[in-house]
């Protein structure tokens, strides 16, 4: 166990090294998120009479929390492993005295929470405290209740989970396809859309809400941000937990059993 | 060999280097249509749930929509060489560029024609033929439409140029840009009035991304007439582009090499 820790804070080191970049990410995603928030505002104010499925208040503070954890979403699979597969210092890796899929996993966990650690701060700042003085109506309210947001915290860590579980079983598919960008495409364009950060889930038709909330990507974005902003009461937080962690074991299961094959048919050139 | 000759040249090269390739390409292209299809289901289902936004409907909204995905797409495929500026100062690789006896704008810009931005070129235009079919054209309008979809590339293109140009100093190609080139193209998807009045007046004034796209666009839908501002509105499209160029060639003389 230790090892993966190591693992896991020397990765969260390295990638703690960008604050430029932080910073200059922090100003994009504030400025998608201002755009975003007056696209929303404008189709509600449009509309006074239809019956929206989520108030006002809650979308916009939505909008900052999906802005805030972007990076959760797993665009594609962990460079380095990439990197290893394609060169082929994959072999060394199975020489450590460590489980491959575990390895991965720790990687991946921190690949995905050091960079969202860095930016979920200053962006919770910016959209509770500055962004009200311009515009009040804009910001990021508070959460509801103390106890809303005591549970928000491993709601939080359950979407880490899945999309650290996710991002491992991208890594895992380039054992097939070397240069392939086919699959993390694929599951990067469904978690982009069916996990909320296109519009809002409750905002999609009715008819395809049950098939929304089945799938993991709901897990990341959406619900954790629901829950925070009062949209889900906190009587249902245990249901959210249920379905991250369900999911988290179903992707990892998934990857290990592709893993062992993917090793088990494992040719490596060269000498 | 005249500009033009050497620049298709540099593109008919391109073009044979990514077709080796095919089977990757062909993902690419297809991830990326799939990407920005999303981006319009997105759109689809806001007027599904809502009715309409502001007094426009679904289909004038993907009028403009379409306008703004074919004239990035087009700047996106064009561009690639400026988007490497940071990459190639790093590796010290701009040096050799700049020994050459050709002009560095010409050989960024023939770098690569990225072809999977068919993608989302096809994507536009499907939205952009769907949204035109309806309505009556006239010369003009057709003439209008044409012009204001190059003068946006002109704009994303600019903007990309600009961004090169920061990294003279910056070396490192900062994330600040994407706000612009992909935030400018998220935001200009949707009709401009929506927007508050400092947000309108930075797309019209400062980045003048709505005066290719938006008032075009409603002077083609029949919302306004074919006035001075739909029609000359596009050509500062053009002027920004060409003010782009000149900061790119003030800011190579602050070039000093990252040496090796």
């Amino acid at each position: 166990m230790s090892g993966y820790l190591a693992i896991v804070a020397a990765r969260f080191r390295s990638l703690l090294q960008y604050r430029a970049a932080a910073l200059s990410g922090l100003f994009t995603q504030t400025f998608f998120g201002l755009v975003r928030i007056m696209i929303l505002r404008a189709f509600y104010a449009a509309s006074a009479t239809a019956a929206a499925p989520m108030a006002l208040p809650h979308v916009t503070g939505y909008v900052w929390l999906g802005q805030a954890t972007l990076l959760l979403i797993p665009w594609r699979g962990d460079e380095d492993v990439t990197e290893q597969i394609r060169t082929g210092n994959v072999v060394y890796e199975l020489t450590r005295p460590l489980d491959l899929y575990g390895l991965w996993f720790a990687r991946a966990l921190a690949w995905r929470t050091a960079p969202v650690m860095l930016r979920m701060l200053p962006m919770f700042v910016l959209a509770m405290l500055v962004i009200p003085i311009f515009v009040p109506e804009w910001g990021l309210a508070p959460p509801p209740s103390l106890a809303a947001f005591v549970l928000w915290l491993p709601c939080f860590a359950g979407a880490v989970l899945i999309s650290a579980a996710l991002t491992t079983l991208m890594s895992v598919t380039l054992m097939w396809t070397v240069s392939g960008d086919g699959v993390p495409i694929l599951i990067a364009s469904c978690a982009t859309m069916f996990g909320g950060l296109v519009i809002p889930l409750p905002l999609f038709p009715d008819w395809a809400q049950p098939m929304l909330y089945a799938l993991p990507f709901a897990g990341m974005l959406d619900l954790p941000s629901r829950l925070f902003t009062g949209d889900i009461a906190v009587a249902n937080a245990p249901w959210i937990l249920a379905h991250q962690l369900a999911w988290t074991i179903a992707l990892v299961a998934l990857g290990r059993a592709l893993l062992r094959r993917g090793v088990r048919r494992l040719v490596v050139q060269g000498g | 060999m005249n500009a033009l000759a050497l620049y298709l040249r540099y593109v008919a090269l391109s073009i044979r280097v990514q077709l080796t390739y095919r089977a990757t390409l062909a993902i690419k292209a297809l991830g990326q249509l799939l990407v920005t299809g999303i981006e319009f289901f997105g759109i689809w289902a806001l007027f599904s749930r809502f009715g309409s936004l502001a007094g426009w409907t679904l289909r004038e909204v993907a009028l403009i929509y379409g306008m703004i995905d074919v004239g990035f797409a087009l700047a996106d495929a064009v561009g690639r060489g400026f988007d490497k500026v940071g990459t190639l100062l790093k590796a010290g690789d701009f040096d050799r560029m700049l020994l050459r006896p050709r002009s560095i704008v010409l050989q960024l810009l023939g770098f690569e024609l990225q072809l999977m931005r068919i993608g989302r070129f096809s994507q536009g235009l499907i939205v952009l033929v769907w949204a035109c079919l309806p309505i009556a054209w006239t010369p003009a309008t057709t003439a209008l439409l044409v012009i204001s979809i190059l003068a946006i590339g002109c704009v994303f293109l600019g903007l990309v140029v600009l961004q090169a140009t920061s990294t003279f100093w910056t070396i490192e190609s900062l994330e600040v840009w994407s706000a612009f080139t992909y935030g400018g193209n998220y935001a200009a998807q949707y009709p401009l009035s929506i927007y508050r009045r400092w947000f309108q007046r930075f797309f019209t004034a400062v980045i003048p991304l709505a005066l290719a796209s938006y008032y075009p666009a409603r002077a083609i839908l029949g919302r306004d007439p074919l006035g001075a501002l739909p029609a000359f509105g596009p050509l500062a499209g053009f002027a920004f582009l060409a003010l782009s160029f000149a900061v790119f060639r003030l800011g190579i003389r602050h070039h000093a090499s990252t040496g090796s």
